[in-house]
């Protein structure tokens, strides 16, 4: 069966990297306003799963060619590391860190460890909605 | 974090590394990358050899879970320390011996030796660790990388079995210690072996005493292969010899030892404890030196000598707890016994060691293990044969090797055994030295065995798979290296007395020193004519005797009931427990998800509806609600009528897409009361999740209309309507019977002062309860891995795994 796609591919090539770029805001954004890394990951993951509808599983493999359980294991990696450096500093597992930097363009800027472990749950996220979705998907 | 930590996490770290180094380095044997490291370690260890020789102690604590009273508290006193020194220095012996005995280009070396170094620092933990939790994770560490050493070639059938039994059997001990273990910290309130051990007089009294001591026990003689658990050991040998030699007879197998001496403060003032250490440890030592006689292949026999050495030690231990019943040094009859047996621990590390390294080259030499095929390999390897002398000689009791000092010191222990007038010993206790002196002349028989039927007799080359020769120099270094140290202890024990033997006492039976007060030490090669003396002359006499006549009374093995053994009682058991779980579970599990679902829910109604009757916990207080506002009658309308058209809907993709509009309705509601967060992960959610299902559609059967009956249905109903009402009731009751005041307050306070943050939700997320969320994310990634699994590893019908490929 052949269908025909082009409004919704032309609007996929557009609306992904909006998706993608509210997503990272969302991302950063987590510790002040709505958002974080659950929801950040969620929406790279809802961008991704767009650009699947569009276009086929082979063709967005060629775009993303990633292992996404490869990903799983970093952003766990990241998160638990993140917990565990605190161990090197004499404190209990999980114990952040922040401080306020001022920087060039950006000014006043919060710098916490919760964001390196929002890395890892950002990363956890992708990882396993897109390790669900490929093998299902490749599986028929 | 200090050097200490470090000391015992590196070998954890440093696995970390190998599978790198093995990949980029492929020209250098990955071995060499490792042997620095315990080498290293050693030395770093020695030097603690000043502070402890004083009775001096070092502790080191990093908080962990401060609030559970877990914290990874190191401590090194003499029994930590000498255990410590044992894995570091046989772990560089056995690690330079397998670079030699592992050939690169056949075996996957960067596993083997991650699970070594794995196995390194569990064991490091086990012994150094102050704080029980830590020491019981340590210990089933040791477990796990003992299980895949075993099973380390995994082709083979014998290894899986042996690995799996391993772990079955030391994991069920594993898992009574930690029942020990929290029974311990219900009497004391605290999981520190230190605090633990000066509060012993209220651990004794305590009602739990006893369970307490059995499960501790369980823990300990399951892992030092003490009967009738040792079946496990045997099966061990299965794995690379070097990893025999280090794991299964010089330090993993200690692990139990070590526990019943860490532990002999807190429990050896009871009979119980001294009639059972000492009992199963002189029975584990009579039944494997008995069984050791009818093996043929050479491990095999080591196998089961180790088992009887092993009951050795856990016999002198027992017999030397003894000696806190008098509660002073001067009338500590009994403490010979506790320091035969830290010798005799450090002895038998030395001249098994060097015997399993000697196993090693012949295996590697001649391409079999079996003493049939065997014999007159003296001319062929005369190095190998001389470190089999000694290593053999040794373990046989034979004077001027240290084995005769320890096993003189252990008769003994055992004669004095049988002269205690309390805990019920002067009926049974003359049982002790008769028994010790009957499993020594099997002792005396196998050793002789193992190097005589091996080295000497008729040569039979055509029985070989390949020409015997001398083994390469590399392989040599590290047996010759264990076997000058059998004879360097041999002739000057006292070398060790002071600087190791004495601390480790000390560690034992710490109550019976005053403060700064060391154990006096002092190991002598010649007593008199004692009985003792007689005792080994015994041994050898009636030793060679056995030996002359072996074939005469050989038979003896073959009327043995092979039905009644316990490996057939494992086996059976085995089956049993596969069959009835297997039969059990087919008995529920239907395939269908629309049965569990019917499980969960009926459960769920039970469980809660019974909650909500038997405490009466409903009530209904409607006085403080916010009226109801008109859009949320629209968005309450909107969900019930999609909800429930999908119960009419034809085809699928209607009920999921009707799904979906419930999903994103809910997604409404959070906005209307101000959670945006929530509102954005919902529609996020509900998004990915109606993808997923529209992917998952292809692989749903089709509804047949024809299919579904009343009755069915009607249970369905009942069950749906009653899972509603119950939620319903509880957010009523929830809402209306505020017993305490919300923990959001604390949150509104803390989330700018504490975390640094503003948004409340993320901050609860990441910061306070972060922990909830890393285990999430671990189970958000077990889960797709178990998909991911369970899709590409399907299967197909009519195709079986061979597993031994």
């Amino acid at each position: 069966m052949k269908t025909n796609d082009v409004i919704l591919q032309t609007v996929t090539k557009f609306v992904l990297f909006v998706i993608i770029l509210f997503s990272i805001h969302l991302f950063f954004a987590g510790h002040y306003y709505p958002g974080g890394g659950f929801i950040g990951g969620l929406m790279t993951s809802g961008a991704i799963v767009l650009l699947l509808l569009a276009f086929d599983i082979k063709t967005v493999k060629m775009i993303l060619p990633f292992d996404y359980i490869k990903v799983v294991a970093v952003g766990l990696l990241i998160a638990i590391g993140t917990g565990a450096g605190a161990l090197f500093f004499n404190m209990p597992f999980l114990t952040h860190a922040y401080t306020y930097a001022y920087l060039p363009l950006l000014g006043k800027t919060s710098l916490h460890t919760a964001v390196l472990f929002d890395t890892g749950v950002f990363l956890v996220v992708i990882g396993v909605t897109m390790t669900i979705i490929q093998t299902i998907g490749e599986s028929e | 974090m200090s050097l200490l930590h470090l000391a015992v996490l590196s070998p954890l770290l440093l696995a970390i590394l190998i599978p790198f180094l093995h990949k980029y380095f492929k020209n250098i044997h990955t071995g060499w990358f490792l042997l620095p490291l315990p080498a290293v370690l050693f030395a770093y260890f020695l030097q603690f050899i000043s502070t402890t020789s004083h009775g001096g102690t070092v502790m080191e604590t990093v908080a962990w879970i401060s609030s559970l009273g877990i914290n990874f508290t190191l401590k090194v006193d003499g029994l930590g320390l000498l255990f410590a020194l044992l894995i570091t220095g046989i772990g560089a012996l056995v690690v330079l011996y397998s670079i030699y005995y592992l050939n690169p280009d056949k075996e996957k070396l960067n596993t083997f030796y991650v699970y070594l170094l794995l196995f390194m620092g569990a064991m490091l933990g086990v012994v150094l660790s102050d704080n029980l939790i830590v020491l019981y994770t340590f210990w089933e560490l040791t477990s796990f990388s003992s299980f895949l050493l075993i099973g380390y070639w995994n082709h083979r059938e014998r290894s899986r079995y042996g690995a799996q039994k391993s772990m079955l059997i030391t994991v069920f001990g594993g898992l009574s210690m930690l029942g020990g273990i929290l029974m311990l910290y219900i009497i004391t309130g605290t999981f520190s072996i230190s605090e633990t051990i000066q509060m012993s007089n209220e651990v004794v009294n305590h009602p739990l005493f006893t369970a307490t001591l059995i499960l501790f026990l369980l823990g300990a003689f399951t892992k030092s292969a003490q009967f009738p658990f040792h079946i496990w050991l045997p099966d061990a040998m299965e794995a690379p010899t070097p990893v025999s030699a280090y794991l299964h007879s010089a330090t993993m197998v200690k692990a139990g030892i070590y526990l019943v001496a860490r532990m002999t403060p807190v429990f050896a003032h009871s009979g119980t404890w001294v009639w059972l250490v000492a009992g199963v440890g002189v029975l584990t030592l009579f039944w494997g030196s008995f069984s050791a006689v009818k093996q043929t292949d050479l491990k095999a026999i080591l196998a089961f000598s180790t088992v009887s050495q092993l009951g050795m030690i856990m016999s002198l231990l027992g017999a030397g707890a003894a000696a806190l019943h008098y509660g002073t040094i001067e009338d500590g009859y009994y403490i010979v016994a506790v320091t035969a047996a830290v010798f005799h621990l450090i002895n038998h590390a030395t001249f098994k060691g060097s015997l399993f390294m000697v196993t090693g080259i012949i295996d590697h030499e001649t391409g079999t293990r079996d003493i049939r095929k065997l014999g007159g390999l003296m001319n062929f390897m005369p190095i190998t044969f001389t470190l089999a002398i000694i290593g053999t000689f040794s373990m046989a009791g034979i004077p001027p090797f240290n084995g005769f000092l320890s096993k003189e010191m252990f008769f003994t222990g055992m004669l004095r055994v049988a002269e205690m007038d309390f805990f019920n010993m002067d009926t049974w206790g003359i049982l002790f030295p008769i028994i010790a002196w009957s499993a020594s002349v099997f002792t005396f028989l196998y050793s002789m065995m193992y190097v005589f039927k091996t080295f000497t007799g008729k040569y039979q080359p055509e029985k070989l798979e390949k020409k015997p020769h001398e083994a390469p120099i590399g392989m040599l270094i590290s047996p010759v290296i264990l076997a000058s140290l059998v004879i360097i202890f041999g002739i000057f024990p006292n070398v060790l007395s002071h600087n190791i033997i004495s601390p480790a006492m000390g560690s034992i039976l710490p109550s019976l020193l005053e403060n700064g007060e060391g154990f006096d030490v002092h190991i002598s090669h010649w007593h008199g004519p004692t009985a003792e003396l007689f005792m080994t002359i015994g041994v050898i006499a009636f030793g060679l005797l056995l030996y002359k006549f072996m074939p005469k009374w050989a038979g003896i093995y073959s009327k043995l009931p092979s039905r009644m053994s316990f490996n057939r009682f494992y086996d059976r058991g085995l089956e049993l427990l596969e069959l009835t779980s297997k039969n059990i579970t087919k008995s529920y599990m239907t395939g269908f998800i629309r049965t569990y679902l019917v499980y969960i829910f009926s459960f769920f109604i039970l469980a809660l509806a019974s909650t909500l009757i038997f405490k009466n916990a409903f009530q209904l207080d409607l006085s403080d609600v916010a009226p109801i506002r008109f859009f949320e009658v629209v968005l309450v309308l909107i969900m019930a009528v999609s909800a429930i058209t999908i119960l009419f809907a034809k085809s699928r993709l209607t009920s999921i897409i009707l799904l979906g509009a419930v999903g994103y309705t809910v997604a409404l509601f959070f906005v209307l009361f101000r959670a945006p967060d929530l509102a954005l992960t919902q529609l996020v959610i509900e998004t990915v999740s109606v993808a997923l299902f529209l992917l998952a559609f292809y692989h749903l059967p089709q509804i047949r209309r024809n299919e579904e009956r009343i009755r069915f249905r009607a249970t369905n109903a009942l069950i749906s309507i009653a899972v509603g009402a119950i939620v319903t009731m509880i957010a009523l009751s929830a809402h209306s019977n505020k017993t305490f005041g919300s923990i959001s307050e604390y949150y509104v306070e803390n989330t700018y002062k504490k975390a640094g943050g503003e948004n409340m939700v993320n901050v609860i997320l990441v910061d306070f309860r972060g922990f909830d969320t890393m285990f999430e994310i671990a189970v958000l990634g077990i889960a797709a891995l178990g998909i991911f699994a369970m899709i590409k590893l399907r299967l197909t019908r009519g195709r079986e795994l061979d597993e031994n490929k």
